[in-house]
This record gives C-alpha cells, sequence and structure tokens, in this order.
C-alpha cells in the first residue's frame, strides 16, 4: 500500500529510480574513460556509452538493422510458434488421458533435463540447413516449459466445475472447450511465457554458432571483428526484442482472460 | 430422448424411486458404505428435505441422483427411467457455487441453452428472463467474482432451472452464507420454487432451514445413512419466517433435535460431497 508511513509521494520516488540508472551510466562511463583495471575484471576494451550511443544511431541508420532483426524474429516466430502448438496439444493429452501421459511422458522427461543448447552440434547435424537447425534450437528451449505449464494446468481443473458442466448438458469437447481450456488459461500462459523467455535465449546463443544473419550473429560479429562498442548495441536490442515479446503475451493474456483482472478478481 | 418439462405438463414429471440403494465410496482398504438400504419415494412436484448428522451420506445420494455417483445396490429412477450419469434433466445447486469464473452472469446462465446448441439471441433472451425471475437484473454483464455469496447461489439456482429440470438436487448451497443471506436466500428459493414448481431434493444438516423449506423432511442416521423418520410438515404455503415461532415448528424442531442427537463423546465426521470422497 502507498499509504504506509513515511512513503515518499510518488514523483519523488521516480526521481530516485531514474537517478539510479543515470548513476549506472555514469559509472560505467567513468570506467570506460579511464580504463579501470579492478584484477579479475577490466573495463580497458569496454567501450563508454557515449560511443555506444553513436554505433546505434550508425546501425539505426544502416539497412542491415532490419535484415538482422527479421531475421530473427522469422526464427523465433516459427520455433516458438511449433513450440507453442505442438506443447499445448502434447499437454492436453497427457494432462487429460493416462494412456497418452504413460506413452508420451517418459521420452519427454528423459530429454527435458537437456540443456536446448546442448542440442546445437547435434541439431546441426541432423538439419539440412543451418536456418532449420536454429529453428529447431528455438523450438526445443520453448517447448518444456509449455507442455509441463499446460500438463500442470490441465491436470488441476477443478473438477467441480467438470461435474456441473456434465449436469448443464455438456459432452467431451465442450468439456474441453468450456471448462478445461480456460480453466488451465493461466497455467498455459505462464507456460507461454517462460517458454519466450528460453526461446530468445537459445535463439541467440543459435546464432552465435551458426547463424548468418539475426541479432545474435550481429553481436558475435561485433566481437570478431573487434566493433566493441556493436556488442553492447547488439546486447540491448536482444534485450528490447526479449522485453517486447513478454510484453505482447502479457497483454494479450490480459485481454484473453477479462475475468483475471485485478477489478473482477478480488 | 430429453423431454422437456413444457411438452408434457408440469404437474406429472419429476417422480423420483429410490429402491433399496447403497452406495459405497472410497478404493480398497478406504472403502466404506457411505448409505446403506434407502428406500423412498418422492412424488413430482415436492420439496424434501434430507437432514441428517455431518458424514451421513445424504450428500452421496444427492450425487447418485444427480448421476455422479454410481450406487453399489438398488435402483434409482426418475419417471421410471433408471439414472445413468449426468444430464441436464436433474440440474444440480453445490455447496460452493460452480459458476464458471471466466463466463458472465449471462454466459453462465445460458450455459445449458448453448449446449442444447440455441442461438445466441434466443439463450440471452431466455438468460435474461431468469435473472429477472431470481432478481438479478442488471447483473447480465458483471463476472461471478463481483458478486456477493448469495447473488452466485442465485445464478447458480437460474442455470440450473433455465435446463427445465424434472428435479432439482441442492446440496447445503446456503451452509456457506451468513446467517442474515441465508434466511433471505430460503425465501428467495421458495418465491422461485412457486413459480417454477420443480419437484426438489435439498440435503441440509440445519434443522430450521429444513422445517421452512420443506414439504417433507426425510432424517437420516450416522454413517452408513439410513433412513430413521419420515416427517411430513403441516406448514401452510406461502411461508415466512414468522414461522420459526409457532408451537408447531417448535414442537418439531425438538422432536428431530432428539432424532439427531449424537451418542456422548462421539465424534463428528468428515463432509462427504456429492462427487464421492473429498480427496
Amino acid at each position: 500500500m502507498a499509504s504506509t508511513v513515511g512513503a515518499r509521494p510518488a514523483n519523488v520516488r521516480w526521481a530516485i529510480r531514474s537517478l539510479s540508472i543515470l548513476a549506472c551510466i555514469a559509472a560505467w562511463q567513468v570506467a570506460a574513460t579511464y580504463h579501470l583495471n579492478l584484477g579479475v575484471v577490466t573495463f580497458r576494451n569496454v567501450p563508454p556509452p557515449v560511443e555506444v550511443v553513436q554505433s546505434a544511431l550508425t546501425l539505426f541508420r544502416s539497412p542491415k538493422l532490419a535484415a538482422h532483426i527479421t531475421s530473427s524474429l522469422w526464427r523465433v516466430f516459427a520455433g516458438y510458434g511449433a513450440a507453442v502448438v505442438i506443447g499445448v496439444i502434447l499437454g492436453f493429452a497427457i494432462g487429460r488421458s493416462r494412456a497418452a501421459s504413460d506413452l508420451l511422458l517418459p521420452p519427454l522427461e528423459l530429454l527435458r533435463p537437456i540443456p536446448a543448447v546442448a542440442w546445437i552440434p547435434l541439431s546441426i547435424l541432423i538439419f539440412r540447413s543451418s536456418e532449420l537447425s536454429m529453428i529447431y534450437i528455438t523450438f526445443i528451449g520453448a517447448l518444456f516449459p509449455i507442455v509441463l505449464n499446460t500438463v500442470h494446468g490441465v491436470a488441476n481443473v477443478d473438477r467441480r466445475l467438470v461435474a456441473s458442466a456434465r449436469s448443464l448438458g455438456a459432452g467431451e469437447l465442450a468439456i474441453l472447450t468450456e471448462v478445461v481450456l480456460p480453466d488451465a488459461a493461466p497455467s498455459i500462459v505462464t507456460g507461454l511465457a517462460i517458454g519466450m523467455g528460453t526461446s530468445w535465449f537459445c535463439l541467440v546463443t543459435a546464432e552465435m554458432i551458426s547463424g548468418q544473419f539475426g541479432i545474435g550473429y550481429y553481436t558475435w560479429e561485433a566481437y570478431t571483428l573487434q566493433n566493441y562498442a556493436d556488442i553492447i548495441v547488439g546486447m540491448l536490442i536482444i534485450g528490447l526484442l526479449g522485453m517486447g515479446s513478454s510484453w505482447l503475451l502479457t497483454t494479450a493474456g490480459r485481454l484473453l482472460m477479462p475475468w483475471r483482472s485485478p477489478k473482477v478478481a478480488r | 430422448m430429453n423431454i422437456r418439462v413444457a411438452d408434457i405438463g408440469a404437474s406429472s414429471v419429476g417422480r423420483i424411486d429410490i429402491a433399496d440403494v447403497s452406495i459405497s465410496l472410497g478404493e480398497g482398504d478406504h472403502a466404506f458404505e457411505a448409505v446403506r438400504g434407502l428406500g423412498f419415494a418422492i412424488a413430482p412436484g415436492e420439496f424434501v428435505c434430507i437432514l441428517g448428522p455431518s458424514g451421513c451420506g445424504k450428500s452421496t445420494l444427492l450425487g447418485a441422483l444427480a448421476g455422479h455417483l454410481p450406487v453399489t445396490a438398488g435402483r434409482l429412477t426418475v419417471d421410471g427411467q433408471k439414472i445413468q450419469g449426468p444430464s441436464p434433466d436433474r440440474g444440480v445447486v453445490f455447496q460452493q457455487h460452480t459458476l464458471f469464473p471466466w463466463k458472465r452472469v449471462r454466459d453462465n446462465v445460458a450455459f445449458g441453452p448453448k449446449m442444447r446448441g440455441l442461438a445466441r439471441r434466443e439463450r440471452d433472451r431466455a438468460a435474461d428472463a431468469i435473472l429477472k425471475l431470481v432478481g438479478l437484473s442488471g447483473f447480465e454483464a458483471f463476472y461471478p467474482a463481483q458478486l456477493s455469496g448469495g447473488m452466485q447461489q442465485r445464478v447458480e439456482i437460474a442455470r440450473v432451472l433455465i435446463n427445465q429440470p424434472r428435479v432439482l438436487l441442492m446440496d447445503e448451497p446456503f451452509s456457506a452464507l451468513d446467517a442474515q443471506t441465508r434466511g433471505m436466500m430460503q425465501e428467495v428459493l421458495l418465491d422461485i420454487w412457486s413459480k417454477i414448481p420443480t419437484t426438489t431434493v435439498f440435503v441440509t444438516h440445519d434443522i430450521d432451514e429444513a422445517l421452512f423449506l420443506a414439504d417433507r423432511i426425510v432424517v437420516m442416521s450416522a454413517r452408513p445413512g439410513r433412513v430413521i423418520e419420515d416427517i411430513a410438515l403441516p406448514f401452510a404455503r406461502p411461508r415466512d419466517h414468522e414461522l420459526v415461532t409457532e408451537p408447531e415448528f417448535v414442537r418439531l424442531k425438538r422432536h428431530v433435535m432428539q432424532l439427531l442427537r449424537r451418542p456422548e463423546g462421539s465424534e463428528p465426521l468428515a463432509r462427504l460431497s456429492p462427487l464421492g470422497v473429498p480427496s
């Protein structure tokens, strides 16, 4: 609550928050200009923020930016999209049917502990194009959180609601679409959000290894070409893309589940 | 298959026959007999309260009537047809509401008609009409979480009655409400029931509630539940809460309390649910 004793007015708090960010940037500027050397970590090769802004402006004016971003977005769209479709279907099957759970869950449980990035070498061998192998890495990264959260949501559906729907004349299909899906939706959306995060993480890693375009490739290329300011530009763009996609997800979740808004749920 | 009440005439449907019914719950070592050898009939349009101590299997019987629990012995029929699974012909109202949190009040009420394939305009009109009957006009676009407990149970009743069921099955529907709301909801229910006369089986452990609502009270013993007395109530309708101070009401209340007195030192049993043993 904002009304606790000693609470500061909102604008003062915002001022403090802004100052905190500015202080970090200032510290970075000082450390970079004076080539601060702390023994274990050195700022000798770190470009100052001013240089990063200049590099960013150059990149924004060049046509390369759009190419990098669209190829990254396309890979995430394809890999993550496939993970959503397959993950939700698998999750429903495993969560609703004991037979499907016995059949599908053991191999998934075996593969689950393997981090998605560990798939990179094998996926390069399996897929004919590096494009497909990168999409696969993105897919496998998002798949498990989506499957597991869907299973969780579907298996924990309120059985009183299901019984009630049956007493009102709902058949099996209607139970799935009218009760199980909306009741599991919050859990599914949680899985989608976690999956989105791992998806970007895996994509950037995959692009650094086998990409020709893409924002991860751009960042790694900047390192190999010793354009150190561009490394940080790449990092910031990756952060912005991740932030944007999770914002899209939470907004979509809010629009699709209006009954969960704080105004309704008391 | 599903003959609607309107097609037949309200006075002749909704007869319930319970013949030598036993129901076992639980699995393996935890199995137990919830009710044993129950036998009574309920006439079309009758309002019957099943009264008994906690855990006596009255909710179990209700669950079997709803089609959510199978009987282990005996026969349960509604209008001569054996009960096989849940049906909109037998509406159920639970103790805690089971409204869909993601549907607005109107869409919750219109759920049954939607399942029957009614077009949106028709089912919305039907839902609005029955919401008016239960006194909830103006709340059609609310979500269940925005309503009070009493209003949620009114929506629940409307959602069941829109299907024109042969029987209305209620499992302690007002026991989670505060005393004042409970009294009001009892009057609301009798008012709705006078407008839509439906055979009603109302499970409760509240003696006052049973005496106030019912035409007839079936009193059950502790587990395994059996019928210990079947009492026809003489009170005229319409009723209001003045009734509870009348000498005959007080006399019957004292009599039922005597019947339900727990043996010295025994502990009450855990509540059962119409869906079986609570997990």
